[in-house]
């Protein structure tokens, strides 16, 4: 309340109110408390971005080493290495890990962390919503994970089809710690993807239009929208799923009228875009990567960002080639055919620009554009095998089989992971203000590309020499051992390939060389601000007038100025043009939202248990949010709990 | 496509065209060409045509160690296969020239400038983006005509299997169960009908309908030789028409994730002469034998009398329990519990003696037979042929 | 290392707040309507997928939903958007004492559409366990209370607030323009509802 009755007389950053003096008045300001309570309330979109990472990596490396179990069974036939039951639980957690836990989170925390960055603004929006996500998603994963532990791990595939999944065939409690995990991390995502869409639509630095926007903030404005309309899908028939098993609906159950095929529907409605809501982020870590490291802007922006709006929308329209074999009228099969292998015209667009940008730049083979290099060599291959699998009478042979498997590893693999890891090394100066190895980096990519081709393009063999997925083994005399032996090998290179990884970052952290400001001369704004960057990011807003401001502003870049340096307050800008428009709060930490989390995880894992668990929980719940709401005197003034 | 990995394997197309096809004709049981599956390093003739033929070369290995054995997408030992593998040729061509073209133009990008790298000053805006632009529009009219190409392709291949599908000869009910498949040849009255269980012979050359459903969950039928999968969805009735043209031993198997026994739910499959197929379905038709020997007299007493005949059917017996596979002349088949061990003496006796260990999780349950009860039910078992 | 600034542009003289899209709150709310509405959209075609596969909707011998209680719920949230309107347009211009009355208005008409719809549940003749048009039927009905119990809260909340010093932000009288908008969403998405449960069963063959 007070800032706003001394609005005039407030402090405000200015030609006399720069350098070190403005420096100590934001970081007082942005900064959080010290201690436990403190870190619960953080509201800093780098630091909830980075436990994010944090996190998702963790379970990237579980789900690997899960994929390393199920190789290790693979590997021979007639294999006794595991039981069925927990091969079963194995692959379905691998999956579900993947996807759920590691692919899209991941891909949300670069986008938490950076885009404000990228943008020239102080903090996300709906921060305390932020960080709420973090706190929801890590209780669904560890939720699952502990579950999977205790023997009681989901075991019907990360898509979970009913009525396997069901009451009848699936009893106990496995699916349905499945099915509440898909609550969390939709919750999760949800919130992440309506604070980023709000965020890069009004919160811009002053003239960045939208044309302006970092090819990366586009693929993540693409994916967030994607979210928004996918992932009601999922939320709505998981929680088909989680009624009939706990509370007796009928909507799957075939012997009431039920029907099996409205959760492939329903689910695949989201599970499709799902693949390109892990992609298109990925396409943008491509693009900055390239641009800066071929020293000159992507080639046919124009055309870039429209590939990314044409395959958001595409990817809605695809969903039922994942159910060509279940008997559905052939004549709408020409149209999800012809739409599925449409996808490949966007995407064949934009690896020609990227070819096109090293073609006509100055690029410097450090490792970061390595990866891109080795994007396209392996995603290509996955693309044109999704050609393949988009053929109706090709996917009634590769439907379900290896062939599959190798597809999508091809695609996420090598479209999403690659581009991932090169976008850590990229943006690692950035966060942790250490350079990583550019040698080890090297080294690790090779083994990385050699490992990954050597465990997965067996695969695309042996699904065609009629492979099923998701056995947990096979007999001999079936002429698969030896591909199967090559893949196993080649999974254990890619483990050593990521322990590698891993280490040269811990190593880097330490002893990595001090990387400034912008070691890698990029164009975009993350790079003007120290490394790791300070709380309040900016000293002052950033003003842009092109699309590689770092590039075009060579004595120093142009800033407005005028926001409290007492409160947190961020700039508004206009939807298309990025003009100043309002100076809007800022929320201050809060533990609210951890508390709000809290009382959230209690209720979604006792309504795994009783119904009731929805009606008591959810007053603590309200409770927290309302508390949350609620102004504090003194404070910043209070956003709401949206 | 998978171009760039041919020298790794220095061989020859193996793909099955015409040449091929012909050698294996004529009556060639598949099963007495010894392991199923093997590397083919000998040269075969490439009837690929004109053009195509340098790419298909390259795209060789992919197919090399695909194109034969008893479980395999490009068998072509269905009407369905054959149109397979000529749709499979005509992606790996366009898809293959599609991989190359973007290898080519990414080495050229990398060494183009590799030696400038080093001056970072070096050069303004770089020449020929005008160039460059025409060449994206040329790329992406390539893109479009090759998809074009493979849609209609595509398309065509469908509707060709779609029409297969008329005037079927023979019409079976193939239910699928976890983890077995009930297997019901439809004759003019029930008593002509046959009834087997995870084993499938078919005529050479006769178009069967399949009828296809599911007692439980979702399973799919995939004879990968034959042709491509179809699902069987509790609550509707699907079907799907196979038309064999060759004579052999096949194997399919579920393809879609049905459970903790997934990976043992495999469906023999024979294709044979019309003769022998009217000779096998004329012996199948015929109720059980009578157990002749007092030791199978003794198996016959327990089976019909003690827990099995609760679950299995044996026509001509009491026993006449739908919930777990037909028994009539087990015996006579290639397999035990649905291709999960061969058929033989010492496999039956253990099957008989504990399913849960080479199957755990399977629907039969250990029973915990004294021994002269399981040599009674081994040999009771093993007389019906 | 840092390049020098260039001071081109000063935003002290920007306002701190304003109603509509110019908000952050506003986008928020757009996106989490956005989600929602997917959510019915989603309901609705499972529901018209299920009802494809049956042959009789409602299946025999369950009877249509009973028509009174829907008919009088619609007729309330309905009408409920005079008092909406006019308090989001008192909260735009900023008067406490209208906004206030508005709110305490809405809070009461809330409380009375709990008691219409626990009548409407009781009048649905089948139960969710029965079939999946019974199902269907419960989980519409149940999502869409979830969604006026939630701005129930949310309304509430802010009736209490604004009787607190904090009503006299101009903050907080977006907050309630926010929320008359998110009303505007809950009824609107009622009428489909409404529609497949009392009248498609009537309609259907």
């Amino acid at each position: 309340m007070s800032g706003e009755r001394t609005d005039r007389t407030e402090l405000r950053d200015g030609a006399g109110l720069t350098g070190e003096i403005l420096h100590q008045h934001l970081a007082r300001t942005w900064s959080r408390k010290p201690g436990l309570i403190g870190w619960l309330s953080t509201v800093d979109h780098k630091e909830i971005g980075r436990r994010y990472m944090v996190t998702a990596m963790i379970f990237f490396a579980l789900a690997g080493i899960l994929g390393l179990v199920i190789r290790a069974q693979l590997a021979r036939p007639d294999s006794g290495l595991i039981t069925a039951d927990r091969y079963n639980q194995i692959f379905t957690m691998h999956g579900t890990t993947m996807m759920f836990l590691f692919a899209v989170p991941v891909m949300e925390a670069m986008a938490i962390y950076l885009v404000p960055l990228m943008l020239g603004t102080r903090n996300i929006s709906f921060p305390r919503l932020n960080a709420f996500s973090y706190y929801v998603y890590l209780a669904g994963g560890t939720m699952v994970w502990v579950a999977f532990l205790l023997n009681v791990g989901p075991d019907a595939g990360w898509f979970t089809y009913v009525p396997l999944a069901g009451p009848e065939f699936s009893p106990g409690k496995r699916v349905d710690f499945w099915a509440q995990m898909v609550t969390f991390t939709e919750v999760a995502a949800l919130a992440v993807a309506v604070e980023l869409v709000a965020t890069i639509l009004k919160q811009r630095a002053p003239g960045m239009s939208l044309a302006r926007m970092p090819l990366f903030v586009w693929g993540v404005l693409v994916t967030a929208l994607m979210i928004i309309f996918s992932m009601p899908s999922i939320a709505l028939t998981s929680a088909m799923l989680m009624s009939d098993r706990l509370v007796g609906t009928q909507f799957f159950n075939p012997v009431e009228g039920g029907d099996p095929l409205l959760w492939q529907h329903l689910f695949w409605f989201f599970g499709h875009p799902e693949v390109y809501i892990i992609f298109i982020p990925a396409l943008g870590f491509v693009s900055q990567i390239t641009e800066t490291f071929c020293r000159r802007p992507v080639f046919a922006y124009p055309a870039m960002v429209l590939s990314l709006v044409s395959i958001g929308l595409l990817a809605f329209g695809l969903w039922v080639h994942h159910m060509f074999a279940t008997g559905l009228p052939r004549v709408g099969y020409s149209f999800y055919t012809a739409a599925s292998m449409a996808v490949a015209i966007p995407s064949g667009i934009q690896i020609f620009c990227w070819i096109a940008t090293i073609w006509l730049g100055r690029p410097r083979f450090r490792t970061p554009l390595l990866y891109v290099v080795a994007f396209v060599i392996t995603f290509v291959i996955g693309g044109l095998s999704g050609v393949m699998v988009a053929s109706v009478p090709l996917d009634l042979q590769f439907h379900d089989s290896y062939f599959v498997v190798a597809h999508f590893h091809y695609v996420l693999i090598g479209g999403a992971v690659f581009p991932l890891l090169g976008a850590f090394t990229y943006w690692f100066p950035k966060i942790t203000g250490r350079m990583m190895s550019d040698t080890v980096g090297k080294w690790t990519l090779g083994l990385l590309f050699a490992g990954f081709n050597i465990a997965f393009f067996p695969m695309h063999m042996l699904g065609i020499m009629g492979m099923p997925r998701r056995v947990y083994t096979y007999p001999a005399g079936m002429g698969w051992d030896t591909l199967n032996m090559i893949s196993t090998v080649g999974a254990f290179i890619v483990a050593a390939a990521v322990l590698l990884f891993v280490a040269n970052a811990f190593a880097s952290l330490r002893w990595g060389e001090a990387a400034g400001a912008d070691p890698w001369e990029g164009s975009s704004l993350e790079w003007a601000t120290s490394s790791p960057p300070p709380a309040y990011n900016f000293a002052h807003i950033p003003v842009v007038s092109s699309r590689t401001p770092l590039w075009d502003e060579g004595d120093g870049l142009p800033v407005a100025t005028g926001l409290k340096v007492k409160h947190r307050e961020n700039l508004l800008t206009t939807v298309l043009d990025a003009i100043p428009d309002l100076r809007e709060p800022s929320p201050d930490p809060s533990i609210w939202s951890f508390v709000a989390a809290v009382s959230t995880t209690a209720l979604f894992i006792g309504s795994i248990f009783t119904p009731w668990a929805l009606v008591w929980l959810s007053i603590p719940t309200t409770a927290a949010l309302i508390a949350w709401f609620w102004p504090k005197p003194g404070g910043a003034l209070e956003q709401e709990a949206r | 496509m998978r171009g760039s990995r041919s020298f790794s394997l220095n061989s020859s197309p193996g793909f099955p065209g015409e040449g091929d096809r012909a050698k294996r004709g004529g009556g060639v049981l598949r099963s007495q060409r010894g392991p199923s599956t093997r590397l083919r390093l000998v040269p075969l003739p490439c009837e690929c045509r004109g053009g195509f033929k340098r790419s298909i070369t390259l795209l060789a290995p992919l197919l090399l160690t695909a194109c034969d054995g008893i479980q395999s997408a490009t068998g072509g030992d269905g009407w369905h296969g054959e149109r397979f593998n000529s749709l499979f040729t005509l992606f790996m061509a366009v898809t293959g020239i599609a991989y190359l073209l973007v290898l080519a133009f990414l080495a050229a990008a990398v060494l183009r400038r590799r030696g400038e790298a080093r001056y970072e000053e070096a050069g303004s805006e770089a020449p020929g983006e005008r160039g460059i632009t025409r060449t994206l529009i040329g790329w992406t009219a390539f893109i479009v005509a090759g998809l074009t190409i493979l849609t209609i392709g595509s398309y065509f291949a469908d509707r060709g299997a779609a029409r297969a599908a008329a005037a079927p000869a023979l019409e079976i009910r193939v239910t699928a169960n976890q983890w077995w498949w009930d297997v019901e040849y439809v004759g003019a009255t029930p008593q002509k009908t046959v009834r087997t269980a995870n084993e499938l012979h078919l005529p050479v050359g006769v178009p069967a309908h399949i009828i296809l459903a599911s007692n439980d969950v979702i399973h799919s039928f995939w004879i990968p030789n034959l042709a491509g999968k179809q699902d069987m969805i509790p609550g509707r009735v699907l079907d799907a028409t196979l038309t064999p043209k060759h004579i052999g031993e096949y194997r399919g198997q579920c393809a879609e994730y049905c459970g903790i026994q997934h990976a043992h739910m495999a469906l023999d499959v024979k294709v044979e002469s019309r003769a022998d197929f009217q000779r096998w379905r004329a012996a199948q038709l015929m109720p059980a034998r009578l157990p002749a020997t007092p030791l199978q007299k003794a198996g016959y007493t327990y089976f019909m009398s003690r827990e099995c005949s609760a679950c299995h059917a044996i026509a001509g017996t009491p026993a006449s329990a739908q919930v777990a596979p037909d028994l009539t002349h087990v015996a006579s088949r290639k397999t035990i519990a649905a291709g999960t061990l061969p058929m033989t003496r010492g496999h039956l006796y253990g099957w008989v003696a504990d399913p849960q260990g080479p199957k755990p999780g399977n629907n039969m349950p250990y029973i915990g037979l004294e021994p002269a009860e399981l040599h009674a039910v081994v040999a009771y078992l093993e007389s019906l042929k | 290392m840092m390049p020098e600034p260039r001071f081109t542009a000063d935003l002290s003289g920007l306002p701190d707040h304003a109603f509509g899209h110019r908000a952050l709150t506003w986008w928020g709310v757009m996106a989490f309507m956005a989600i929602e509405g997917v959510g019915f959209a989603m309901a609705f075609a499972a529901y018209f997928f299920l009802m494809n596969h049956q042959d009789q909707w409602p299946p025999d011998p369950v009877q249509p939903p009973g028509l009174l209680a829907g008919i009088l719920f619609t007729l309330v949230m309905l009408a409920s958007e005079i008092p909406n309107t006019m308090l989001k347009k008192a909260a735009e211009k900023e008067v406490i004492g209208p906004v206030r009355v508005g709110l305490v208005v809405m809070t009461l008409i809330g409380l009375v559409l709990f008691v219409i719809r626990a009548f409407e549940f009781g009048s649905l003749n089948v139960g969710w366990t029965d079939n999946p048009y019974g199902s269907v039927l419960w989980m519409l009905l149940v999502l869409h209370t979830a969604h006026v119990l939630t701005d129930w809260v949310d309304t509430a909340t802010l009736t209490a607030l604004m009787f607190t010093r904090h009503g006299e932000s101009s903050r907080r009288f977006g907050d309630v323009s926010e929320n008359s908008l998110y009303w505007r969403f809950v009824w609107l998405t009622w009428l489909p509802i409404y529609l497949l449960i009392y009248w498609i069963p009537r309609w259907v063959p």
